[in-house]
């Protein structure tokens, strides 16, 4: 298992892909919160929820997590440097379990950062668009229980969806397709849910692997949340779960 | 021509190839001969037509009016509990419409004149919870601006009838209205007890007119209606009507306007007795939500009149309706999706496996080569769209209609401008991403920006609200949805026309053009490079 993590993590480390993919990742998820909250007015709404403006940057943030997880298997198929993996890693799933842990380890630093990155863009802007203490909104900070979930929860997030799309990747082997594959999972759902009217709109919202997930970000008002915090993320863990067992099924099945 | 141009080398017997029509059916062949691209293709009409289904299925109409008796169940007797929609008229233009107010109302056989004098107009607005039916316990003082006192004439009090009608608003001064839509102003200001206004309407053969005076001396004639195929008897009398209210609630809030009218008389004479007092449009079946019924006082030549309604075209949100896209446009988001996929991997599958040096060696010309292929790509995506919606849209206003739900009627030609508007979206987006493809050469990154740049944007659309909403249905890809916008606007009626209630920023043409700058760009770009870079 450590050579194949070792071999996994030297072909990570050495594309030059990586790096710029999680810049970029982080950059996005910073650029998109600063957006929010720089443009948020107090009057545009009532009941903000000023930890989940912050991290709202994940909304699209993901989007790169996922291509940086799906490109680490599907890319191999695209070369056919797969062959030469599997020839030097003949068991597959330690390979798969290899891939999945790199990428998570990954994942997991990219998203600190980027979290913590929200979480300051909230603090220092949110203020200044009237979510104060005079307005009754507390201020973005860890020391705040919620919102120390809603942190954790967010990276937790971040790594279950870098899974799930490389338990996809791995069954459906071509990047594109398996991009809006993973795309498509995570975004369609929610649309479907706004266009249908309760409670199929409810049920769509407690099992989609998007909404029920990042229900984690939810620091004011969780009643309004279709499903609890943590049962939300166990939802997402399930969907990359089955995705991961799916690929290493298919992936011990079939020919490379 | 340059005299050092040399002609193209023509060896004996080879055929000759020219022109874009070679190129054309290459890329063609290149589409069809892929089977997973035709069936990611096809998928994506079925997908489109499942979805459009299940929205239609997912939305049930229904529901009890009357608050129910304290201690009892939702069905229990006492609340009058129903299935489907409530009843929204249509007009004489096959148009919804509302058509609820208060009404005293006299016959009219052959020409004459009807003349009355506003001498207040007030009113009350209704401030009590979202969920419970409105009543006068709970209001406050204020009336709306258009809110509507005076003089109407119709061949019949059934509602969406023709009608024409001049009166006092709350905040529009003297208008002169008929048949919904038409609208010409007359005097300015409210009505006040220094300033009473008079109006007067008459009827010559099918020719309405409206007249408005400031001291009932000097008339001045504000607009004629030739409603014709008018028949011999009509109903004329006084209405006062008053519309919902959104500037409190964005549910709205029901309204009712009390007007006083003197010096009331038909053909120089004061009315009869005999005419009949009542509320149009106010049941509990009825859509428009009204503040109570209303009533009629009269004392000598004097009325006082109060009523709750309007007459108007009907809008979202009090129709609570679809249309004929609101069911198909989750579904043309799949096929968005997949689309976007198959017109990435068109140009960067060649990339990768090397296909592409192939076809520049057999086509040199790159501008052609790029051109065949968003014409073939671009054909083939409108031909998925335009497919998925002439199936969709009449499945989507059945399953609608079949679960109660208001579709608000639409004619044959929105129809098919929203079938071929849903082609024209899935073409331009095809285009656009294909030309993307050709840019970014790395199908990863291809379909992830394509993804972003070209359908998240929808969704945003739906978690945003308010001006960012609108923005983004103006100047983002998103725009392009502009294009199934099914809902008339009304010009005379308060409401809010948010996409939320399914009024488009942008005229669905204009919402096409602004993809089609996007793709336009992206097209350009590409071709740009392609010329200059290496393959």
């Amino acid at each position: 298992m450590s050579e194949a993590l070792r071999a996994e993590w030297t072909k990570l480390r050495t594309l030059s892909g990586t790096g710029w993919l999680l810049f970029g990742a982080v950059v996005l998820t910073v650029a998109v919160s600063t957006a929010v909250a720089a443009s948020v007015h107090v009057a545009s709404g009532t009941g903000q929820d000023p930890t989940k403006l912050a991290l709202s940057g994940i909304y699209l943030g993901q989007t790169v997590f996922a291509a940086l997880a799906v490109l680490t298997i599907s890319e191999e198929y695209g070369t056919g440097m797969i062959r030469t993996t599997l020839t030097a890693t003949p068991r597959r799933l330690i390979l798969l379990a290899a891939k999945a842990v790199n990428v998570a380890g990954l994942t997991f630093v990219a998203s600190c950062l980027a979290v913590s990155g929200c979480l300051l863009v909230g603090r220092l802007l949110l203020p200044g668009s009237g979510l104060d203490p005079a307005h009754g909104y507390a201020l973005v900070s860890l020391s705040h229980s919620p919102t120390l979930r809603a942190a954790v929860g967010s990276i937790i997030y971040l790594v279950l969806v870098a899974l799930l799309s490389i338990g996809v990747a791995t069954a459906i082997r071509d990047t594109a397709v398996s991009i809006g594959m993973v795309l498509a999972l995570l975004y369609l759902p929610p649309i479907l849910a706004q266009t249908v009217s309760d409670p199929l709109r409810r049920h769509l919202e407690q099992i989609a692997p998007m909404t029920a997930g990042l229900a984690i970000q939810a620091t004011t008002d969780l009643r309004s949340s279709p499903i609890a915090p943590w049962a939300g993320l166990g939802v997402l863990a399930a969907w990359a779960t089955v995705s991961l067992l799916l690929g290493g099924m298919v992936l011990r099945l079939r020919d490379a | 021509m340059n005299a050092t141009t040399s002609p193209p080398i023509q060896r004996p017997g080879e055929p000759r190839r020219k022109g874009f029509g070679p190129v054309l059916r290459s890329e063609w062949t290149k589409l069809r001969t892929v089977r997973g691209w035709v069936i990611g293709l096809a998928a994506a009409v079925v997908l489109c037509v499942v979805f459009t289904f299940v929205v239609g299925h997912g939305n049930e109409e229904g529901g009890c009016t009357g608050p129910p008796p304290p201690g009892s169940g939702p069905n229990s007797p006492g609340t009058n509990c129903y299935t489907g929609h409530p009843f929204v008229p249509m007009g004489p233009n096959g148009e919804a419409v509302a058509d609820s107010y208060r009404f005293v109302e006299q016959p009219l056989t052959g020409n004459g004149t009807f003349t009355a004098q506003v001498t207040s107009l007030t009113g009350l607005v209704w401030t009590g919870p979202d969920n419970i039916e409105p009543s006068l316990a709970h209001t406050e003082p204020g009336l709306e601006a258009w809110a509507k006192a005076g003089i109407l004439v119709t061949p019949s009090t059934q509602q969406g009838s023709p009608y024409a009608a001049i009166m006092a608003t709350g905040g529009h001064g003297i208008r002169w209205q008929y048949n919904y839509t038409h609208d010409q102003p007359g005097l300015s200001g409210g009505i006040t007890s220094s300033a009473p206004r008079w109006l007067r309407l008459t009827r010559t053969g099918s020719a309405l007119t409206g007249y408005d005076s400031a001291n009932g001396m000097t008339w001045h004639e504000i607009g004629t209606a030739d409603l014709t195929g008018l028949p011999a008897n009509l109903i004329v009398g006084l209405f006062v009507t008053s519309p919902v209210s959104f500037e409190s609630s964005s549910g709205g809030a029901a309204t009712q306007a009390t007007a006083t009218f003197d010096h009331v008389t038909l053909n120089n004479h004061s009315v009869s007795d005999d005419g009949q007092s009542r509320s149009i449009g106010t049941g509990s079946r009825d859509y428009y939500p009204t503040l109570g019924t209303g009533s009629t006082h009269r004392s000598g030549n004097t009325f006082v009149l109060s009523g709750s309604g309007d007459i108007a075209l009907a809008v979202n949100p009090l129709a609570g309706g679809d249309t004929a896209s609101s069911s198909l446009w989750f579904g043309l988001i799949v096929a968005l999706m997949m689309v976007i996929v198959v017109a990435t991997m068109f140009i960067t599958a060649e990339y990768r496996r090397g296909l592409l040096r192939t076809t520049f060696t057999a086509t040199p010309e790159r501008g052609p080569v790029l051109m065949a292929k968003a014409v073939v790509i671009g054909a083939v995506a409108f031909a998925v769209g335009a497919l998925a919606a002439a199936i969709g849209v009449p499945l989507g206003m059945h399953v609608l209609n079949g679960n109660g739900n208001y579709v608000f009627p639409s004619t044959t030609l929105t129809e098919v401008r929203i079938t071929a508007g849903s082609g024209a979206l899935l073409a331009l987006t095809a285009v656009a991403v294909l030309a993307l493809g050709a840019i970014l050469r790395k199908g990863a990154s291809a379909i992830t920006i394509g993804v972003v740049v070209f359908a998240l944007p929808y969704l945003l659309g739906q978690l945003l609200s308010g001006s960012a909403q609108e923005w983004l249905f103006r100047i983002t890809p998103a725009a392009g949805l502009d294009v199934l916008g099914a809902l008339p606007r009304a010009a005379v009626v308060d409401y809010p026309s948010t996409v939320a209630n399914g009024y488009y920023p942008l005229a669905p043409w204009a919402g096409l053009a602004v993809l089609g700058a996007y793709t336009a760009i992206s097209l350009g770009t590409a071709s740009f490079l392609l010329r200059r870079r290496d393959a």
